[in-house]
């Protein structure tokens, strides 16, 4: 055998970056999404999002139709959240023709967007952890979940996703009898299954090995970026459109807003969790406190019979709410006739993705889609 | 609480000499070289810490030959907005300096202002289409963009 030379005659070897496409068809990407990625060996050098398979135009279809017919197209934005997007542009449309909502009503609306807020953060966390590559079992316990809730929204609605519910004024219908002990005794049994998701991942070491310290958003950077939502939180900045602007009645409620201090994936992951707890302390106070009374406003309800027949004055209202993956918001221009001149949307998964490369950067190629994963982005609104 | 509008006014013509602002109603017109420096004071006057900009698109008018840039900014540090400032361009020439370099938030909404509406963002790192492809012709979400009818027979 010849034995090997001194360390010093050794040439180093000559390594060269590498262009990968990850997407658009990937299981990870949630959607038709692609990452034009720049790799270095294992780690990421460059990361540019490429996005629009899914662009309809939905704001000019939106600019070519009347206010209220556009709630069924809202529903197909992020269709994990269809209530939290008719809400949205509810409150838009209700700044804009000042129109009135009801008590009970506005007590539906946030039941009803509580629920998805659950749903959203219950089944994007089974997500996260199918990225993780722990296939199939905690997506079920998710999606178990996310069913039950989405028989509450049939019930209610007639529809499990596009749901199509909330219109100006209250809601379209109100919800059956019964309805609402139904909701009660789920939201009361929520927690022990919290409880039991968390005891499989919450200290789990492989977790903690895969989405500590990875895809860090330092919190002035998410500030600047525009990022929302649980996203935003995570890095550590208290804000939330339901305490900032206090709309719809969620000023009557105690709740908190929860904050990670790292900003990494593990901390957007338990941001949620404890997000859902939240919401259930507000889906908790709502159901005690629902009044009996009319679903709708009589000028909300003649709306939904007579759509064209809302001319609101010339003017401009920017409506937003604290959707479960950021904040939304729908920017109405009107000319006064029954279409709106300008009908913009402002996606929360949109704009989130603005800083995706920045946490990317210097982490594994693998790592890429668990960060995008954490991101929690829904190709429907994204391509809008 | 966030100042009146007014009260904006006088106090950024006060900390920027030489900008000029007109206030109607709640919005705050702004000349498109004054807007970059505005929103640089909007968000570092303690006051108003207008920190992000939440919302940003285009408002087109072909009557008028014009084209609206309408910003919406919020503070998070301070929980209030939105503000609303709007830049009045040339909608033949339509040219505006990007608030990339001040709030990173704007770096894919002004993408797709350019992609749909033909804004160009002088200073932008980035300009390029987002939702359509590239070398798709036009800009759809301008008033006089006609459809394509892809339903209609060939010309034969």
């Amino acid at each position: 055998m010849t034995p090997l030379g001194p360390a010093a005659s050794v040439k180093p070897v000559d390594t060269e970056l590498m262009e990968v496409n990850l997407g658009p068809q990937h299981p990870s990407t949630h959607g038709v999404f692609r990452m034009q990625t720049v790799l270095d060996g294992e780690t990421v050098v460059k990361l540019k999002p490429v996005m629009g398979y899914l662009h309809r135009n939905h704001e000019q279809i939106g600019e070519g139709i009347s206010y209220i017919a556009s709630f069924p197209f809202t529903d197909r934005l992020d269709y994990f959240c269809s209530m939290s997007n008719n809400l949205g542009l509810a409150l838009a449309i209700e700044k804009l023709g000042a129109i009135q909502v009801t008590e009970r009503a506005e007590y539906l609306r946030v039941i009803m967007a509580e629920l998805t807020r659950v749903l959203n953060h219950t089944a994007v966390t089974g997500f996260l952890l199918n990225d993780m590559g722990a296939f199939g079992t905690p997506l079920l316990y998710a999606f178990r979940e996310r069913e039950k809730i989405l028989d509450f929204f049939e019930a209610a609605s007639g529809s499990r996703m596009m749901c199509n519910y909330i219109r100006p004024g209250g809601v379209r219908v109100d919800v059956p009898a019964g309805w609402l002990d139904r909701v009660r005794e789920f939201v009361e049994g929520y927690p022990r299954f919290l409880d039991e998701f968390e005891t499989l991942l919450t200290n789990n070491e492989i977790i903690r090995q895969r989405t500590q310290g990875v895809g860090v958003l330092p919190k002035d950077l998410a500030v600047n970026a525009s990022a929302t939502g649980p996203v935003l939180r995570a890095s550590g900045q208290a804000y939330d459109i339901r305490k900032a602007d206090g709309y719809s009645i969620y000023p009557r409620f105690n709740f908190k807003v929860p904050v990670g201090s790292v900003g990494d994936v593990y901390d957007r992951y338990y941001v949620r969790i404890l997000e859902i707890r939240e919401s259930l302390k507000i889906l908790q106070q709502a159901l005690k406190e629902i009044p009996e009374g009319p679903s709708a406003s009589p000028k909300g309800a003649a709306l939904v019979k007579a759509p064209r027949t809302f001319r609101p004055p010339k003017g401009e209202a920017y409506g937003r709410v604290e959707a479960p993956k950021g904040e939304l918001g729908f920017y109405l221009v009107s000319d006064g006739t029954p279409q709106p001149y300008r009908y913009h949307i402002r996606s929360p998964s949109f704009i989130n993705l603005t800083v995706l490369e920045d946490m990317c950067l210097g982490q594994k190629v693998a790592d890429v889609i668990v960060i995008l994963g954490s991101v929690d982005i829904v190709m429907g609104e994204v391509d809008r | 609480m966030l100042p009146a509008p007014e009260e904006l006014k006088t106090t950024i013509e006060q900390l920027l000499p030489g900008v000029t602002l007109t206030v109607e109603g709640a919005i705050l017109w702004v000349t498109p070289a004054n807007l970059p420096a505005v929103c640089r004071c909007l968000k570092e006057t303690e006051r108003f810490s207008l920190d992000y900009v939440a919302d940003l698109t285009a408002v087109d008018y072909p009557q008028d030959g014009r084209m609206d840039m309408v910003y919406h900014l919020c503070s998070m540090a301070k929980r209030h907005g939105p503000v609303t400032l709007k830049v009045k361009l040339d909608r033949n020439n339509a040219t505006v300096p990007s608030l990339t370099p001040v709030y990173r938030g704007a770096e894919y909404q002004e993408r797709e202002t350019y992609d749909l509406y033909g804004v160009t963002f002088e200073g932008h790192p980035d300009l390029r289409r987002i939702l359509l492809w590239e070398g798709f012709k036009g800009h759809p979400m301008r008033k006089d963009y006609v459809v394509e009818d892809q339903d209609a027979p060939a010309p034969s």
